[in-house]
């Protein structure tokens, strides 16, 4: 926004006003204390069942273990690769994966706004496309396209159709007295798609972005239990095979950890984009 | 209508036997029928009509974005075909590019017409800046009011320096105090500039102070059914400002004979 409407008085900030200050920090940090509070209820249990006893922590692990496990994991010897390069090896196939999602789909629900007869044809197909369980073609990418290229596929698979629809009916929603302004201009269909669909459409490609940025991470993840031998994914999956469940625990966590980075860099692109408009 | 007099130049945007029907699966529409109508160069003519009469269909058949079903449509004589740079056509609302900034907003028509952008640039400023909105070139249209957002879609109107300017019910989504002052404005802005203006409006006010000349559309199928030349004895030669009419001793006898033209099919 530009220069704030209104200014502060001159005499300083009124007693309503400051007590109305204290009563909007009071609820922030009660909003945080909260927080960390939810987090206690399910972290302190989860630490001291497996260690009284009560739970076998064969299958649960303990917080205060992973940290440990991460600094054995991240070692890079002749019998295990380091954590590290699991993660990295998540985080990039599921960068090219909602990246190849994200160009895939806006090309696509391009050239069905484009070609109205291709989305009536193609509508019932996207539809149940997107409803169905992609996951349930993971081991037929694997016969098909072999493990690497079959994580990319699934990871692509689950974010594709969803991705299109958002962007479609994003081009859908916008007001078509917008483009009949420009076509008193004069202007060509792909002028119409560049100056006022596209454009338009900005907030919605963003919206696109993170469901499809943590489908990608799950069709990754599944792609990797069966097929990869490096990721986070397989980790789990081999960690979970040797019970060593100090290892899948860690994977875990650091998974939300990454899917949690995810979203903080998409927000953080959002802003830098909403600021411009 | 006949044309009056051998005098007279060319029509700037002549009319000629428009029939317009609409086609759905549970049938088809007559919408227009038996529309011929002349309007001269710097003429300001309002075109006045209830709600689904085709009063905005007729402006989108000048400006090109529709094809008629029958008769045509000439513009300096010439058959139209698609839309033309002689044309300016101000909407109901201002449909400002919420993503783009209020100079690129009034550029958008001579980006889409390929005209020399360092031309249009200038007479953009120029414009916005004498329709008060200097200050504000690099601001973004949900920083503006209403009135302002409107003067924009004015200055984008004109940026492409159109013969021609169609105005649909341009004013009707502004408040009552700033769409006098607005209709004031442009209504000056046209005649200054030598425009030739097509307002159409259900507003009878706005009609009588704004125009030359009001068509009075029937109900649908829409046909011309009267037409009237405005003129203010008590202002002289000189034209009153579409304000300084409404003050006008003639005004309530047109408010009134156009009234009686409309109610006509009221009850019908």
């Amino acid at each position: 926004m530009s220069e704030p409407e209104t200014v502060a008085n001159a005499p300083g900030p009124s007693a309503r006003y400051l007590f109305w200050l204290a009563r909007e920090r009071r609820v922030r940090v009660a909003v945080r204390g909260t927080q960390f509070a939810l987090l206690a209820i399910f972290m302190v249990p989860w630490e001291i069942l497996p260690k009284a006893g009560i739970i076998n922590p064969l299958f649960t692990s303990y917080p205060s273990a992973l940290w440990p496990t991460f600094l054995d994991l991240i070692k890079d010897t002749p019998q295990q690769v380091s954590i590290l390069t699991h993660t990295w090896a998540t985080v990039k196939e599921t960068v090219i994966g909602f990246s190849t999602a994200m160009a895939l789909g806006t090309i696509i629900a391009a050239a069905l706004w484009w070609w109205h007869g291709l989305y009536r044809v193609l509508d019932p197909y996207l539809v149940v496309a997107n409803a169905m369980p992609k996951t349930a073609f993971v081991p037929i990418f694997y016969i098909w396209l072999g493990a690497t290229l079959s994580i990319y596929a699934i990871a692509l698979a689950i974010s594709l159709f969803v991705t299109i629809l958002v962007i479609y009916n994003g081009f859908q929603s916008i007001d078509p007295s917008k483009i009949k302004l420009a076509q008193t201009f004069g202007a060509t269909r792909r002028q119409v798609l560049t100056k006022v669909v596209l454009p338009g459409s900005v907030p919605t490609l963003i919206a696109a972005l993170k469901v499809n940025a943590g489908l990608s991470l799950v069709g990754v993840v599944v792609g990797e239990f069966q097929s990869a031998n490096v990721g986070l994914g397989f980790l789990i999956q081999y960690g979970s095979q040797i019970f060593r469940f100090n290892i899948v625990m860690t994977a875990v966590a650091i998974l939300a950890i990454v899917s949690s980075a995810l979203y903080i860099a998409i927000l953080w692109i959002e802003t830098a984009i909403m600021r411009r408009r | 209508m006949t044309e009056l007099s051998a005098s007279r130049p060319q029509p700037k945007v002549k009319l000629r036997d428009i029939e317009l029907r609409y086609f759905s699966r549970d049938g088809e529409t007559q919408a227009l029928t038996d529309i011929s109508l002349s309007v001269y160069p710097g003429e300001f003519v309002a075109i006045i009509g209830q709600s689904g009469c085709g009063k905005s269909t007729l402006l989108s058949l000048i400006a090109g974005l529709m094809r008629p079903t029958g008769g045509e449509v000439l513009i300096d004589g010439k058959p139209v075909t698609g839309p033309s740079r002689k044309i300016g056509y101000m909407l109901q609302q201002d449909y400002l590019f919420e993503w783009r900034t209020i100079l690129d907003n009034a550029l958008l028509g001579a980006e889409i017409q390929g005209t020399d952008m360092a031309v249009a640039r200038e007479r953009a400023i120029r414009l916005l800046t004498r329709y008060g909105l200097g200050k504000f070139l690099d601001y973004l249209p949900r920083q503006l009011s209403g009135g302002m957002r409107q003067r924009v879609a004015l200055a984008r109107t004109l940026t492409t320096d159109p013969d021609v300017v169609l105005l649909d019910e341009p004013f009707s989504a502004l408040d009552s105090q700033t769409r006098l002052t607005l209709a004031d404005e442009v209504g000056d802005v046209l005649r200054r500039e030598g425009k030739t203006a097509i307002l159409v409006t259900h507003d009878i006010g706005e009609a009588i102070s704004m125009a030359e000349r009001i068509v009075v559309l029937s109900r649908r199928p829409g046909r011309v059914k009267s037409e009237h030349p405005i003129h203010f004895e008590s202002a002289g030669s000189a034209r009153p400002t579409p304000l300084a009419s409404r003050d006008a001793p003639e005004f309530n006898a047109w408010f009134n004979t156009i009234w009686r033209e409309l109610d006509v099919h009221v009850g019908a």
